[in-house]
């Protein structure tokens, strides 16, 4: 088998343990000192290309993020969990599922890679269409939402989540994986890879270097989810009764 | 281990707080050749500070030049000073005492600052590893700290290693910087070891909570500050409030109690609720949102109960060791000064030997003799404690005495004789409802399957006898009601809930039977405080 490289798309987002929250005049997130983090479905994406180069059946991955200057410090996390070297597009604006789907069709037009996995959705967002568009850009086949993952002789055996249960597919490589919460525990990073990770090479680009021209999505307003009433602590049956008489339900 | 997992440098530093950072920018702006790193429990830098905060802002001029014209997430001049007594109905003004003029002073976030500094610090050359915790001392052949040993990830809750588990690594160091802040925990054992705090009097500590709000527009006055005495607390509890009015209608309030409180049923979590329900606050809150909020101690027991500063292999810098000022309830610059002054210390002398007596020495310290007495007066009470720090002030604290503290876990007295204070407190109507929703404001992550941090040395103790004595307190004093006594089938027993832990260290410090220990949990677990 030719030796295999394996293309891992990352992006920065709101932390989990965050609860997001709109700013005062309702134009996006809150961010001001908020926790920032590496979508945790494209860790697991890493976790699963580490994996397949430790069983010796890929040699290479590489991780690319579109996103802010800062979002090199989650590249370098996913360098410090293992990832042999990265990409980082730069821009200072929200960028669609589409421009980052046509980005990352570029990348793989250069890299050439057998495999690219991503997360499922983006725990900010949630669209869950970066890998899709990918796939139907770069015309290769495509599982979506994978929990298990075997390789073997230029195929991939995917294991799916889907509503009715479970959906095994084999897709001729290359091919696109994202990837459901089951597929893996992605490791911890150790302290002295962190300070091997320094070391490397991670490559930046300017977002607008890649010309794109695509129709846009405006984004109206942000607002809140309708809050819900808080519920009422009823002492007895009797109190259930009176209250339910009050409301003309009984 | 393997070679590969051990680590080596020359200074490193416990803890990226204003002293740590301040330490190791310092350290490698002066000697750039010298190989510094910090560790950090938070997963990010800032994420675990918790402060007012109003500061001096004389040092963080000289490590961050240039920091007024690129302002923090929060950075407010102060504008206007005000210090109130309250009543249960009405606010009194009394004059600001003289350590509480804040002319010339700024609010910040230290999250804020946290996170600048530690950017200064990582472009300098400084290595910082958030999300990895110090957890025991490394000792070379003669007997001195050598490092320390940094907590194992992935451990289960019985502590067998899990399927991701990654044991911590060794870091070794020529000098090992504690600058854990207050009640730190590898700062404890060390001082324990060496006996830093022998001939010392007691240290004494006091809880703070706090909440950042974000109000609709019109109702702050940017940079005023507001200091209270007063209800809700009796006057024998030594604790009063801040409201901070910040840009961008936003507002910090939060309230510090003495843990040397008595009344074992007294909710430090309660009383600051009930401040935020004064008639003279309460509109201001209506209609806001909470941004942020979470709940600290602070070390208040000045120059009396100052350890030995320095030990083989070590030094303690900012409220690790206690360099808060209490009357001017600051740290941040006592902090920051001590860690530069560590810095040029270490830089000067090779090693940790004469720092206690250089810092002692130091404008500094000076500034923390001349206040020494004034905290102890307040044991006497509101009133006295006033009166008393109207004299030291005075006399600049020239007085031939020093008073001392006592240890805060043995303040609390048993529940029967305390006649039950007539509280008078009112129903609440703000969020949070609870301390559920309180800790949902923290934002905490905590790998629930792993060691419980809480380590309790005798859990039959707590029903056996403190239930009936005390009432079980740690179910009241901690901000994030972790502690429950739960009673099913098998009886009346104490439960954990470790995972809302937001590392105030209040229980490690007023349990009355010293039970409970705090160590650190997993790297990267606790609060992730947006600016507090
Ligand atoms: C409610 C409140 C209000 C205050 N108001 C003011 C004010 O208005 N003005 C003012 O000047 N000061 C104020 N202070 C005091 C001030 O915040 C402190 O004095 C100051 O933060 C002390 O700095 P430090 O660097 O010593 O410790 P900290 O700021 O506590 O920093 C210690 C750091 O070490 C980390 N750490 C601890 N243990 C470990 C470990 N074992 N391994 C790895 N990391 C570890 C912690 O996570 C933390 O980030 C206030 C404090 C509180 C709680
Ligand atoms: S368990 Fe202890 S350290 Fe944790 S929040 Fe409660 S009192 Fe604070």
């Amino acid at each position: 088998m030719a030796p295999m490289k394996i293309l891992v798309a990352a992006k920065r987002v709101v932390d989990y343990s965050v609860r997001v929250r709109l700013t005062p005049d309702r134009t996006g997130i809150a961010s001001d000192g908020v926790k920032m983090s590496v979508n945790p479905f494209d860790e697991i994406a890493l976790e699963e290309a580490l994996r397949i180069r430790e069983r010796g059946e890929a040699t290479q991955v590489v991780v690319a993020t579109v996103g802010p200057p800062e979002a090199e410090s989650q590249i370098r996390s996913l360098l410090a969990m293992g990832a042999d070297r990265g990409i980082h597009v730069e821009t200072g604006r929200e960028t669609a599922p589409l421009e980052v789907a046509h980005v990352l069709f570029r990348l793989v037009q250069e890299i050439g890679p057998g495999l690219v996995i991503l997360g499922k959705q983006a725990i900010d967002d949630d669209c869950g269409q970066t890998g899709p568009m990918l796939a139907a850009l770069w015309d290769r086949p495509q599982a979506t939402y994978v929990s298990k993952l075997t390789l073997s002789e230029g195929r991939v055996q995917a294991v799916r989540e889907v509503d009715h249960g479970l959906e095994t597919v084999e897709l001729v490589l290359p091919a696109v994986i994202t990837t459901d919460l089951r597929l893996n525990t992605p490791r911890f990073i150790k302290m002295p890879d962190i300070m091997k990770a320094r070391q490397k090479p991670l490559e930046k680009r300017p977002f607008d270097g890649f010309g794109l021209d695509l129709p846009r999505l405006t984004v109206e307003a942000y607002l809140p989810p309708p809050e819900r009433e808080a519920g009422l602590r009823l002492e007895s049956v009797a109190e259930l009764v009176t209250r339910l008489h009050d409301r003309g339900v009984l | 281990m393997t070679e590969a997992d051990r680590l080596r440098y020359d200074v490193l530093v416990i803890g990226a707080g204003p002293a740590g950072l301040a330490c190791a920018l310092t350290l490698k702006r002066e000697k750039p050749e010298l190989s510094v790193a910090v560790l950090e429990k938070a997963a990010s830098l800032g994420a675990h500070s918790l402060s007012g905060a109003v500061i001096e802002p004389a040092w963080v001029d000289r490590l961050l030049p240039g920091w007024r014209d690129d302002p923090l997430d929060i950075q407010v001049p102060v504008s206007r000073d005000r210090f109130a007594w309250l009543s249960h109905g009405r606010a009194f003004r009394l004059p600001t005492p003289p350590q509480m003029h804040n002319a010339g002073n700024w609010i910040v976030s230290l999250g804020a600052l946290v996170r600048r500094l530690g950017a200064a610090a990582e472009s300098a050359g400084v290595e910082i590893f958030p999300g990895f915790a110090a957890t025991q001392p490394l000792w070379d052949r003669a007997g001195a700290l050598a490092g320390v040993r940094v907590g194992d990830l992935g451990r289960t809750r019985e502590g067998a290693p899990g399927p991701n588990f990654s044991p911590g690594v060794e870091v070794r160091a020529g000098v090992t910087v504690l600058a854990e802040g207050c009640r730190g925990s590898l700062s404890r054992t060390l001082i324990r070891h060496f006996g830093l705090d022998q001939g010392k009097s007691p240290q004494t500590y006091a809880l703070g909570l706090k909440e950042l709000w974000q109000l609709p527009p019109g109702r702050t006055v940017p940079g005023s500050v507001l200091h209270t005495v007063g209800w809700p607390l009796p006057t024998d509890l030594y604790g009063g409030g801040f409201v901070y009015h910040l840009d961008r209608d936003r507002l910090a309030i939060g309230f510090v109690v003495g843990l040397d409180y008595e009344d074992p049923d007294f909710s430090p979590f309660e009383a600051f609720q009930q401040f935020k329900h004064h008639p003279g606050l309460v509109g201001l809150f209506e209609g806001g949102e909470i941004l942020s909020a979470g709940a600290r101690t602070l070390i208040e027991g000045g120059y009396p109960a100052l350890p030995t500063l320095e030990m083989p292999g070590g030094l303690l810098v900012g409220d690790a060791a206690g360099t808060l000022n209490v009357p001017k309830i600051k740290g941040v610059h006592m902090a920051l000064g001590s860690g530069i002054r560590a810095a040029l210390h270490l830089i000067q002398n090779g090693g940790p030997e004469g720092f206690d007596q250089n810092f002692r020495h130091s404008e500094a310290g000076r500034e923390l003799w001349r206040v020494r007495n004034i905290r102890p007066g307040f044991r006497a009470g509101l009133w006295v404690g006033l009166a008393n720090a109207a004299v030291e002030t005075v006399t600049g604290g020239r007085v031939p005495w020093t008073l001392t503290n006592a240890d805060d876990w043995r303040s609390l007295k048993p529940r029967g004789p305390v006649p039950r204070p007539h509280r008078r407190y009112r129903t609440r109507i703000l969020p949070p409802a609870d301390r559920l929703a309180f800790v949902d404001l923290a934002a905490l992550h905590h790998e629930e399957n792993q060691p419980v941090h809480l380590q309790v040395a005798d859990p039959a103790l707590c029903v056996s006898q403190c239930s009936a004595r005390f009432g079980n307190p740690c179910t009241r004093f901690c901000p994030a009601g972790v502690y429950e006594i739960v009673t099913d089938a098998g009886g009346s027993r104490l439960q954990i809930n470790a995972a809302n832990c937001v590392h105030c260290k209040a229980c490690d410090i007023k349990d009355p039977y010293e039970l409970i220990t705090w160590v650190p949990p997993e790297g990267g677990s606790g609060p992730n405080y947006a600016n507090l």
